[in-house]
């Protein structure tokens, strides 16, 4: 089945901690803070220790999805540059390991968060895994160009998640965020197979670069664009954000759609706008988040 | 079964891992038993 060989013996804690995809867990940590610390500053209330085992119940599910996921495209990890060093390609942790570790910390994950917080969060965060790893790693990403596009709601759900966790309930405003995180995601990662085309098309991955071709990707980055400008402004019009918010939301927006336009009229094979595309978009989803999150504890303790 | 020779760098490794999952196991026990607790306490005075 796999012509990786085996090092396995030689795996330390780290190699598995690797599996967790450190990286997006910490940003799904924030966007799950940010999520929580809303819903609180918007009415509900939850123990701050509960509040915290909440959050860790929601970085280790997004871990486990992780390790599922290295679990099931081990062979496209194995031929792309940028997963090339991921444990399983390296032989340092055979598959069927990591989908026992990855389904074992699922499990744990929905308990503790159905434990420390309520069933519909637990639910929401049991769907999350199952979307990611499903919906998106085995059906989606090997057969559609919109992969990432549909497959974007599972990072998405996180702070809805979280919202749910600390209120029992997950209203308009939640969903906002997810929208956001929602519409960032397209342009974000075409920029990254823009620059990266030559890794998927060899892994048979059809992302939408070497699918409907590099000027058909611009225009769509540039169409997700516009409505995640809007979109990032959205909290404003709700009163899930301030003045503060809607300046970042403005500003950072107006930057987004620059660097898109940029990468509109970039020449074909160019990388160097994709890629400062790229670098800004995760800039963006950070500074509005965090806007967010001033004005909600600036809200809650001053 | 037979005998496996590991090299003294496997056998840390196999003694690191076997470290990381006691401590696993440990916090999520400790985890569990202190949102136990927060419940239970939240509870206390009665009110549903």
């Amino acid at each position: 089945m796999t012509d990786i060989p085996t090092r396995s013996a030689f795996a330390g804690p780290k190699d598995y901690f690797a599996l967790l995809k450190p990286r997006v867990m910490s940003l799904v940590i924030f966007t799950a803070l940010v999520g929580m610390v809303a819903a609180v500053a918007g009415g509900a209330s939850i123990q701050p220790g509960l509040a915290a085992a909440s959050l860790l119940a929601i970085a280790v599910g997004a871990g486990a999805s992780g390790a599922l996921n290295m679990w099931w495209d081990a062979d496209i990890d194995a031929v792309m540059a940028r997963t090339v060093s991921r444990p399983i390609p390296q032989g340092l942790v055979p598959k069927s390991e990591a989908a026992g570790f990855g389904l074992l910390l699922s499990a744990l994950s929905v308990a503790l968060l159905a434990l420390a917080s309520n069933y519909v969060a637990a639910g929401l965060l049991a769907f999350t895994i199952f979307f990611y790893v499903v919906i998106y790693s085995m059906w989606l990403k090997r057969s559609t160009p919109q992969n990432i596009v549909i497959g974007g709601a599972a990072g998405a759900l996180p702070p809805v998640v979280a919202w749910a966790a600390a209120s029992g309930s997950a209203p308009l405003d939640a969903w906002i965020l997810f929208l956001i995180i929602f519409l960032w995601t397209p342009p974000h990662f075409w920029a990254l197979a823009l620059y990266r085309e030559g890794d998927y098309a060899r892994a048979g991955v059809p992302m939408m670069p070497n699918v409907a071709g590099e000027s058909s990707t611009k225009r769509q980055i540039f169409s997700y664009s516009i409505m995640l400008a809007v979109a990032g402004v959205a909290p404003y019009a709700t009163g899930l954000g301030d003045v503060l918010y809607l300046a970042t939301s403005s500003a950072f927006g107006a930057g987004f759609l620059m660097l898109a336009w940029r990468v509109l009229k970039s020449p074909p094979k160019s990388k160097e706008a994709p890629k400062q595309l790229f670098a800004f978009s995760i800039l963006y989803l950070f500074a509005l988040f965090a806007a967010l999150l001033a004005e909600d504890l600036f809200a809650l303790y001053a | 079964m037979p005998e496996i020779d590991l090299s003294p760098e496997e056998k840390k490794q196999r003694s690191q891992r076997n470290v990381a999952i006691a401590l696993g196991l440990t916090a999520f026990i400790i985890v569990v038993f202190l949102v136990t607790i927060l419940k239970i306490s939240g509870n206390i005075d009665g009110t549903p």
